[in-house]
């Protein structure tokens, strides 16, 4: 073998370190972080759900509210939080069903099932934004915020959750609009 | 995809034609036109009333003072997007500038169900819905 040789398989076995080096730390960021999971929902979904709840308002992820709640709210959309929502019953089983599969107190995601502990068993909340979980995250959200034009309303998450339908709540994507 | 490429070649045909009128919107309005006449064999659909209808206020049941109306969420341009009281984009009512509109029959009746309750606390009449189209579909 010359040194010319020698200095190419050299420079051939140094790319192949490097780029093992690299594959490793890409699939160590990928599968080691637990943080990702307690962050995000599990992920749902189903197109009526996504399609009717979504036509009025943010789409609520099933995990922000516990079985009990979906299935009081689901049974009284006639009246639902003052307005008309009311579904074919077809369509009204189908998304109830999913929404309660689903539920906070059905999942084994962490974020779901510390949602559900902080509701009393006594309690059957509608509003996410009444619930202890909510209020303790939120709790450094100043009034000025919540009525800014951009945001309107704790029912608006996606104004600073642009994730929100997917379940992704991470705190370092949270973008407060202006 | 299919559908929606359909639908802007459909909408950039009657462009041209200088008229927002899809066949759909046809059907749905000839319904609503058939049905009502059954209650007054005169009637026509008008566009001024439609438009007078999506203006008009009404108080809300909360007594809160609140005026309703259609106006309320659309806004009152319906060539425009408008937002539900979540906070929730609406796409523009009229169907010049959203061919989507009034191509559903069964949206339509959804619609007219839920949102008639919430403004007038009653059903809305076939004569009210077939104004209503009427104007919208006019409108550019």
């Amino acid at each position: 073998m010359t040194d010319k040789t020698n200095t190419l398989l050299g420079k051939r076995r140094l790319l192949q370190i490097f780029t093992l080096t690299i594959a490793v730390g890409i699939s160590g960021a990928l599968f080691a972080d637990d943080d990702d999971r307690e962050r995000n929902l599990p992920s749902a979904d189903n197109a009526k759900w996504r399609s009717e709840c979504a036509s009025c308002h943010v789409l609520y992820h099933p995990a922000l509210l516990p079985e009990r709640s979906w299935r009081k709210m689901m049974s009284g959309l006639e009246r639902h939080f003052g307005d008309n929502a009311k579904l074919d019953p077809t369509t009204q089983k189908e998304i109830t069903e999913f929404l309660a599969a689903n539920a906070a107190d059905r999942s084994s995601s962490r974020r779901a099932q510390k949602i559900a502990k902080s509701i009393p068993a006594t309690q059957t909340p509608l509003r996410v934004s009444e619930t202890v979980y909510f209020t303790h995250k939120h709790n450094e959200i100043r009034a000025e915020i919540w009525q800014r034009k951009a945001v309107g309303s704790k029912a608006n998450c996606a104004a600073c959750h642009s994730e929100a339908d997917k379940g992704n709540f991470d705190e370092h994507m949270v973008r407060i609009p202006k | 995809m299919h559908r929606l490429i359909g639908s802007i070649a459909l909408a950039t045909g009657l462009g041209l034609a200088g008229a927002a009128w899809s066949a759909p919107t046809q059907d749905i309005l000839r319904g609503y036109e058939n049905e009502a006449r059954q209650a007054n064999a005169g009637f026509k659909p008008n566009a001024a009333r439609g438009e007078a209808f999506f203006r008009s206020e009404h108080a809300s049941i909360k007594g809160d003072g609140n005026k309703l109306s259609c106006a309320g969420c659309h806004t009152s341009d319906p060539r425009q997007s408008g937002m539900t009281r979540a906070h929730k984009r609406i796409e523009p009512l009229a169907p010049a500038a959203n061919p989507a509109r009034f191509s559903d029959a069964a949206k339509v009746e959804k619609w007219f169900g839920r949102n008639c309750q919430d403004v007038l606390e009653r059903a809305c009449t076939a004569a009210e819905k077939a104004d209503l189209i009427q104007w919208l579909s006019t409108v550019r």
